[in-house]
């Protein structure tokens, strides 16, 4: 039996990890979620603010990380448009444009009544990284004088008034690294008091932690926080129910749940194995 | 001159960035240097294409090992940048429907939208999920308690991976239950042991404070590197001397 573990193909093994994933992920298998504080002050932090405030959606990831990151920046996108708060979406990544794209259809499809450079505007992309960050904190327009489509920002309603993003009442940045919600948080957020939320990878979520709750109101930390943000959401707004897009981060969450078990399995196998044969010497 | 002229506008800009965080007078002095740096950016997509055609044309010529995958990523990179900048298959845009060419290059049913998201987006999205397999056979094959260091790396790993799904409340709540019962203590004083709780303690206390090291010894870093290269002692930055 050793000897079968020991020189196991590890075919096997990517057979059995494509198995945990798809048979969940094709069963629709869903596990309830409870949010935590850590997600709950995220939540809060879109939901205190009054109806109709600014808030800049700073989405800052490309396909590579659009599996872990996509439940959330819609879900944020979902939470933000039930407040009808006004939003900004911006980006510092050239990949991330169809993203801007793809979210801005959840408010073409599912809130009707948000009108283009009322509710809603696409800055799009700016070269420059972190640069593009310290000149639009100042002058917005000095790097965005029109939006993606081309138009003027001072023929836009809700962009004529806009000098720079200090007025906005919250950044809600979804980053899959650099520049992401580090640089948002150096030379936006706190040198300029702005409040900031941020929903990022699981690899990223660490070195962000020390930044919560000063620089950062919140943190959501990989596909789990998404689906926890998304049950927090559908607690308060439960009519969303009954759209299946809304739970995307949920549905997510049981291949994971599979994929961590096999993990623990076979950790737990391959020590077996180590022991059995450090006991006959061989290890 | 080559280096003297870069070494003199790096360390001029530096000066005033920093002068425009101090000073408020200066500030407006930052943005401009900003704003340069975000024209600059802009221009460096333009060299860094045409420094891959130069690295790669190089291997081809010299049928270097893997000249192959050269020949590929030349096309994959002539073939988009082609279709990109003709913006094949795009509208005009509704602002200014006279000029041909004012349609956006990623509009829905353009070729370049298409190429994004039927050949980059699977590539990529591909290329991440690969992880879940080799993190399997890797936990399989290399994941040993071999001391006792890597014994307290295990129990975490457990908690963790337990604590980030359900399972961890599925596992852990009957046990704080059973727990609760025999102690004769009310069970939400016990609720920090449940393993979804322990993982947020685990990320809130310990990887916490190795982060908050680890963030201090790097912002002490650039602030050393950072004077080094504004007074012309750290040159690498330029690039060798051939």
């Amino acid at each position: 039996m050793s000897d079968f573990f020991s020189n196991l193909d590890r075919r096997w093994i990517f057979l059995v990890m494509g198995l945990s994933i798809a048979i969940p992920m094709l069963m629709g298998v869903v596990f309830p979620e409870e949010p935590s504080q850590e997600v709950l002050d995220v939540f809060n932090a879109v939901e205190d603010l009054e109806d109709g405030s600014n808030i800049l959606m700073a989405y800052d990831y490309d396909p590579a990380s659009k599996g872990e990151l996509e439940p959330m920046a819609a879900a944020f996108v979902r939470h933000c448009a039930e407040k009808k708060h006004k939003l900004y979406f911006i980006t510092l990544w050239p990949a991330a444009i169809p993203m801007l794209q793809k979210n801005i259809g959840i408010l073409n499809r599912e809130y009707p009544e948000y009108t283009y450079g009322e509710h809603y505007v696409n800055l799009g992309f700016r070269p420059g990284n972190e640069g593009v960050i310290k000149v639009v904190v100042t002058d917005l327009k000095k790097l965005y004088s029109n939006d993606v489509a081309g138009t003027d920002l001072n023929e836009l309603p809700m962009t004529v008034n806009v000098k720079n993003i200090q007025g906005m009442d919250l950044i809600v940045n979804v980053s899959a690294g650099t520049p992401g919600t580090k640089e948002w948080v150096q030379y936006a957020a706190t040198p300029f008091d702005i409040k900031m939320v941020a929903g990022v990878t699981g690899v990223g979520y660490t070195p962000l932690v020390p930044y919560v709750p000063d620089q950062l109101a919140g943190v959501l930390g990989a596909i789990k926080a998404a689906a926890e943000y998304e049950e927090a959401v559908l607690q308060n707004y439960p009519e969303l129910r009954t759209n299946p897009a809304t739970q995307e981060g949920l549905r997510r969450m049981g291949p994971q749940l599979v994929a961590h078990m096999l993990i623990i399995t076979l950790i737990i196998i391959g020590n077996i194995i180590f022991f059995m044969d450090r006991k006959r010497g061989v290890a | 001159m080559k280096r003297t002229v870069p070494l003199v506008i790096a360390a001029v800009t530096g000066v005033i960035l920093i002068a425009s965080y101090f000073i408020p007078y200066a500030q407006s002095w930052g943005e401009e240097a900003m704003i340069w740096f975000d024209i600059l950016a802009a221009i460096a997509f333009v060299l860094g294409g045409g420094n891959l055609l130069k690295m790669h044309l190089q291997k081809i010529s010299n049928r270097r090992a893997g000249w192959g995958f050269s020949v590929v990523t030349i096309s994959a990179f002539l073939i988009t940048l082609s279709i990109g900048l003709s913006k094949m298959g795009v509208n005009p845009a509704e602002n200014f429907p006279e000029w041909s060419w004012s349609g956006d290059y990623l509009q829905e049913g353009g070729g370049f939208k298409w190429m994004y998201d039927y050949i980059y987006l699977p590539l990529a999205s591909t290329m991440f999920s690969l992880l879940a397999f080799f993190i399997a056979s890797a936990a399989f094959r290399a994941f040993r308690a071999k001391n006792a260091e890597a014994m307290i790396l295990l129990g975490t790993a457990f908690i963790v991976l337990f604590g980030r799904t359900y399972a961890g409340i599925y596992v852990s709540q009957p046990i704080i239950d059973v727990l609760a019962s025999i102690t004769g203590s009310e069970v939400e004083s016990l609720m920090s042991l449940r393993l979804d709780r322990l993982t947020s303690t685990i990320t809130n206390v310990f990887t916490l404070a190795g982060n908050r090291a680890i963030t201090i010894g790097i912002a002490l870093g650039i602030v050393s590197l950072s004077l080094k290269v504004l007074m012309g002692v750290d040159r690498s930055y330029l690039g060798s001397e051939e």
